[in-house]
């Protein structure tokens, strides 16, 4: 129906490479959703405003709901379903959620883990106004936030365990 | 909420990017960080023909400073402003400003100069830009022009950039070392928009302003620069007396609207406040 030429884009979705042409008004939220079938990155406000979309896409924390698919043509994305370690596992992140109580309803939790992870990656030792500020670009409606900077002050001491064992050698 | 079709244009140099603007006039928008544009157009309320993805322009990236002036190309992000040594040492307020803009995600991709060319009163960089005396390089269709901070935003949205023009880059003056900075937002919540927000740059010599900017976001149709109140402080020791006569000049400028962020009353004193506490701040940084 429409003369909108159709534009081919390749990603790499967790590892995966994946190409499919796309009308260039296609949302990456709906392209990954809709197309690809990963469902983990949700649709929460649809305004750039609660995180819920969040992915990482090569390196930065974006919000999903917010990018259009081709100008994410040649990126490499990660959402929740690729962060439990390679032999499944869940990661460090994961499992401070789960012994912290980090969720109740759920609906926040891909985006949240997907941007601490980002956040662990830029400043592996953060304070806690450093996880809060890091986290400001997602709403959380159940947990009152506590839980889940707990969980992510989990995640960042199990990364960083070796290397303090090494230091105490 | 999904946009109207548009025909999606990705070029590689700023010189296509412009001939594709010239090419299709009102019907084409220049697309940066998205941030501001691709929610109009969820909403319907832009719906460009023509999308030009700025980018994939290579030579739109980085911060430089060269013969006492600090460039920075358009598609830096906020993120990189704060993660830049160069602005750190040289500009700090513009890593305190950045700081405050939107969330982390958005500053991953938010740029420059997509805040300071949409002329949204709401964004922080264009008062920033007002009070740093900073220009912007305007490139169109015959070559670069530069047009200063302070003579650029004509009202909300409207801006001396032509349809077939691109915002490219911004030109600092390199302020002098030991200079004093401070931008003071006050807002509801993170990533609101300011309720009223200022900006100051001074230096100080035994005690006395030897040069002050002063400039004001979201408490007009456009930034402000409060022009009178520097004139009132320069020369001044930051007496209390001082101080207020310039207040109360940067306040009479101001003609916010009444909104959720507050009367219009409110958001005058407000500014007022805001560029009180920033004057103190600046002060207590400049090395005397």
């Amino acid at each position: 129906m429409s003369d909108i030429e159709q534009i081919p884009v390749t990603l790499t979705v967790n590892g995966k490479k994946v190409q499919r042409f796309v009308e260039p008004r296609t949302l990456l939220i709906h392209f990954l959703r809709e197309e690809l079938n990963v469902t983990g990155p949700h649709i929460g406000c649809e305004t750039s405003h609660c995180g819920a979309c969040t992915v990482e896409m090569n390196g930065m924390s974006v919000k999903s709901c917010t990018v259009f698919a081709v100008q994410a043509n040649g990126a490499e994305m990660t959402t929740i379903e690729g962060m439990a370690n390679p032999d499944g596992t869940l990661s460090a992140l994961q499992e401070g959620f789960r012994q912290m109580h980090g969720l109740q309803c759920g609906f926040c939790t891909p985006g949240m883990i997907t941007r601490a992870h980002t956040l662990l990656k830029e400043n592996p030792n953060p304070s806690e106004e450093e996880i809060r500020m890091g986290i400001a670009g997602n709403l959380c409606r159940c947990t009152g936030y506590q839980n889940i900077v707990k969980a992510i002050q989990y995640a960042a001491e199990q990364l960083n365990q070796p290397e303090t064992q090494e230091a105490a050698e | 909420m999904i946009p109207g079709e548009f025909t999606y244009h990705r070029p590689s140099s700023v010189a296509e990017a412009v001939a594709i603007l010239v090419s299709h006039g009102d019907e084409a928008r220049p697309l940066s960080g998205g941030h501001s544009l691709i929610p109009m157009m969820k909403l319907r309320m832009a719906a460009p023909e023509h999308l030009v993805d700025l980018g994939g322009i290579a030579d739109l990236k980085g911060i430089s400073e060269d013969g006492g002036a600090i460039t920075i190309r358009a598609m830096t992000t906020q993120h990189e402003l704060i993660e830049s040594d160069l602005l750190s040492e040289k500009l700090p307020i513009i890593r305190e400003t950045s700081l405050l803009i939107a969330d982390p995600q958005i500053r991953y991709l938010g740029t420059l100069g997509g805040n300071v060319a949409n002329g949204d009163p709401g964004n922080d960089m264009p008062a920033l830009m007002q009070c740093l005396d900073a220009s912007y390089v305007l490139t169109g269709p015959d070559g670069n022009r530069e047009v200063a901070a302070r003579d650029f935003y004509e009202a909300a949205y409207f801006t001396a950039l032509a349809p077939e023009e691109i915002l490219t880059a911004v030109k600092i003056p390199t302020p002098p070392a030991g200079h004093g900075w401070a931008y003071e937002k006050l807002k509801r919540k993170v990533g609101d928009y300011a309720t009223a927000a200022a900006a100051v740059m001074l230096s100080m010599t035994g005690g006395t302003v030897t040069s002050c900017s002063v400039a004001l976001t979201n408490v007009a149709d456009t930034p402000l620069y409060a022009a009178e109140a520097g004139d009132i402080l320069n020369g001044s020791t930051l007496d209390e007396t001082t101080v207020g006569k310039a207040v109360a000049a940067a306040e009479a400028i101001t003609d916010p609207a009444s909104d959720g962020r507050g009367p219009a009353e409110y958001r005058t004193k407000m500014a007022g406040i805001m560029m009180q506490r920033a004057l103190a701040r600046a002060a207590e940084r400049a090395s005397a």
